[in-house]
């Protein structure tokens, strides 16, 4: 126990580490991964033709190859960033945009057809019926989903402590080097970290599930 | 429907077929490193630890999986390195030829959970001694003296000490000793990867200045690609003892590890299992260093 207080300034650095990288990616891929979607619903053959190649290949392989991939593949390509945060918020958000895209589209899917065709009827280019019509009333089924994405995306950030970024893992991995005779106690509290954010994350969950809950 | 069922048919064959390609490929690797011939029936006291092993005919040690020159395991899932033959030499006097050892790998935040629940019988495995981890576990050995040392870039004249590396990016690996050391001592700003390997890159490619661990491990890395990497200096700056982990409080089991360790040094099985693994690279072999019986 005494490893774990003694170490609170690291953690807590790890934490906010942790933190920083699933907030901004987190922020990324709430955008594109909406993007996404639309793309996959629009009237664009193209559009909706790269929006499922994207979404299929991310979602289907796993994290440590984006991760690689920004870290290990981009440099060699001449494509450089001073912070090795930049590479990991990239393959973050590009992986975790995929998943979003998808539950995003559900939750279109799951709107009645009949609303879209009401929209159309009263002559509401696309864009519109999808702003004004389908998304508000999508939102209310994607919430959930959503955040289950964004505290597997808090999870997944530890990936980033084999690519160079030292964050909550990291640091509970140095912590337990370092203190031998307290290993179990140092990663309890690397776990008790990643509770802080992802508990709340799931109370908001059930609170948000609860408030818009539409009756069908 | 009848379609869906010949092709599920196909790909049953094909999967079998490719299951039996791997098993036959996986068959008949004798693995690296040597085979220590085991001692015939050796006797111990009753209700010691090496009475127990002896007569189960089997050990469960630990090591490293991912360090070139001590615990690696290759394609055939074997592990070879100075720390596995230590090993083998060991589970041969108590009898165990080299095929009845169970190997598992124990990265560095595991070793001592491994012990204290018996998962394994001994860690060797690049495992410092230090007074933290003598609360919990006890060393025998050490059976080698590393240290820790710097890799740089080949054309890199601005590093040749640890003073040089202050608020200069390093990597290491993620949880490791030299890791801990870099960034307390030396004021270094840390770069984690999951492996040594993995840090090649990013010094390659000039995101960090300096990858730091030990020396040997460091050594087995500039010898793979000598005309871009250099060893900071030959000088190492911190004193890294490797010893045996095992059980806390189990003298008997202890001593009489420090005992095999100093007959492999006069009986030059030491010697040879280094120029085997280690040997093939560093060119400087080690002496056995002085036994800590504590």
């Amino acid at each position: 126990m005494d490893a774990i207080i003694e170490s609170l300034p690291l953690y807590w650095n790890g934490f906010l580490r942790t933190l920083f990288l699933s907030a901004v990616s987190g922020v990324i891929a709430l955008l594109a991964g909406t993007l996404l979607a639309a793309a996959r619903v629009s009237p664009v053959a193209a559009l909706r033709g790269f929006s499922m190649t994207y979404v299929e290949i991310l979602r289907n392989t796993p994290l440590t190859i984006a991760f690689f991939f920004a870290a290990i593949v981009l440099p060699r390509l001449g494509v450089k960033f001073e912070q090795f945060e930049v590479g990991a918020i990239m393959a973050l958000s590009a992986y975790t945009a995929a998943f979003i895209a998808e539950a995003v589209r559900s939750g279109v899917n799951s709107v009645p057809v009949g609303q879209a065709e009401a929209a159309r009827s009263v002559g509401m280019q696309f864009g519109q019926v999808l702003s004004l019509i389908i998304l508000p009333q999508a939102v209310r089924t994607v919430i959930p989903p959503l955040i289950n994405i964004l505290i597997a995306l808090v999870k997944n950030s530890s990936v980033a402590g084999a690519f160079f970024v030292l964050e909550l893992f990291g640091y509970g991995r140095q912590l337990a080097n370092s203190n031998g005779d307290q290993v179990m106690a140092v990663l309890l509290g690397v776990a008790f970290f990643y509770l802080l954010i992802t508990v709340p994350l799931g109370i908001l969950a059930s609170t948000v599930e609860r408030k818009v809950a539409i009756s069908r | 429907m009848k379609a869906f069922l010949t092709r599920r048919k196909s790909l049953l064959v094909a999967a079998s077929a490719a299951l039996a390609l791997t098993l036959s490929a996986c068959g008949g690797g004798t693995g690296g490193g040597t085979n220590p011939k085991p001692a015939e029936k050796p006797s111990f006291a009753a209700g010691t630890t090496m009475e127990k092993i002896a007569a189960a005919g089997s050990i469960k040690i630990g090591t490293k999986f991912d360090q070139p020159l001590f615990g690696q395991v290759g394609l055939d899932n074997k592990p070879v390195g100075f720390d596995v033959e230590i090993g083998k030499l060991i589970a041969a006097k108590l009898g165990i030829a080299a095929d009845k050892i169970e190997w598992s790998e124990t990265v560095s935040a595991n070793r001592e959970p491994f012990i204290e629940q018996g998962k394994v019988d001994l860690v060797i495995a690049t495992y410092t001694i230090n007074d933290k981890r003598k609360k919990v576990v006890s060393f025998a050995g050490p059976y080698y003296e590393a240290g820790q040392a710097l890799m740089v870039n080949k054309d890199n004249t601005d590093i040749t000490k640890p003073e040089d590396v202050k608020g200069k990016k390093v990597c290491s690996v993620t949880g490791s000793t030299p890791a801990g050391t870099i960034v307390e001592k030396y004021g270094a700003v840390l770069v984690p990867a999951a492996t040594y390997s993995a840090c090649l890159e990013p010094l390659r490619n000039k995101q960090v200045e300096a990858i730091t661990t030990d020396n040997v491990i460091l050594a087995g890395l500039v010898d793979k690609e000598p005309d871009a990497f250099k060893l900071a200096s030959e000088e190492t700056f911190t004193k890294e003892p490797y010893g045996i982990g095992l059980k806390k409080d189990d003298t008997e089991f202890r001593n009489w590890i420090n005992d095999q360790l100093e007959a492999f040094g006069k009986d030059g099985s030491y010697k040879k299992a280094w120029a085997d693994t280690a040997g093939t690279v560093i060119k400087t072999a080690p002496e056995l260093p002085a036994i800590d019986r504590y």
